[in-house]
């Protein structure tokens, strides 16, 4: 089975139109990749079906807001991916 | 259906939260300086006002289905499709259903029918935020009375 940070990378590449290999675990959603914010909700779209979770976007947002959290926590892709492992594994606890 | 005020919808015919859906009827006006030009001898509802119907519907069962917590806006429209035309003094149906809710936002599929053929569906994407002020919210839950929102779901009513 294909690693989370696999997937997410072929979902954006899908998604986005994105070369699939400039998509790296260093590479940040937004800054480096230029995602938009409602390209980004096609990615939350397609990470939530993939994964059966919800990404919990608008609370990431409001920390980033709050200056309690910088978006590289959650959208440098091996940070978004090691977040996604977290909410599969809170969903199957 | 009051084009110039871009309201659209003039009566929820079902409301169905637990389904995640909705049924809403709306009337195209006989006449309207919209058809003078869209298109001289040729009258047409325009397409992006068969869309804005559909985005009107579906805003009614996103604001049921929040309580009046948050107002959905617009964010995008997929497959949207204008199957056959829309003329002047047609009954419309339009039926919307949530697809997917995510953090913030709403995915719906919609459809305008007519005599029970679909004339256009689309999907429809909605941000869903706190409402802006409160005249808007007040707003709303007045046109709300005006085409049938069921008293019980407005969230301080």
């Amino acid at each position: 089975m294909s690693s989370t940070f696999d997937r997410v990378a072929t979902i954006i590449a899908e998604t986005c139109d994105i070369p699939r290999d400039t998509i790296t675990p260093e590479s940040h959603a937004i800054d480096d990749l230029g995602i938009d914010s409602l390209d980004f909700l096609d990615i939350a779209f397609a990470i939530d079906k993939a994964f059966g979770i919800k990404l919990p976007l608008e609370k990431w947002t409001q920390e980033v807001n709050d200056g309690k959290a910088t978006t590289e926590q959650y959208f440098v892709l091996k940070n978004l991916s090691a977040r996604i492992d977290e909410l599969v594994a809170a969903k199957d606890a | 259906m009051h084009l110039e005020y871009f309201h659209l919808i003039d009566r929820i015919a079902d409301l169905r939260t637990e389904q995640r859906s909705i049924t809403v009827e709306a009337q195209v006006p006989q006449e309207s300086t919209i058809f003078e030009g869209h298109f001289p001898g040729h009258p047409l509802m325009p397409g992006v006002l068969l869309i804005e119907s559909m985005a009107q519907a579906s805003g009614w069962l996103l604001i049921a289905l929040t309580r009046f917590e948050r107002m959905p806006f617009l964010a995008a429209v997929k497959e949207a499709k204008m199957r056959t035309f829309v003329t002047p003094g047609e009954l419309l149906t339009i039926e919307a259903a949530v697809v997917h809710e995510g953090s913030g936002f709403t995915i719906t599929e919609a459809k305008v029918s007519v005599g029970g053929k679909t004339k256009c569906n689309a999907t429809l994407t909605f941000r869903q935020v706190p409402f802006p002020n409160d005249d808007l919210r007040g707003h709303m839950e007045t046109m709300a009375k005006r085409i049938g929102f069921p008293q019980q779901m407005f969230a301080h009513g």
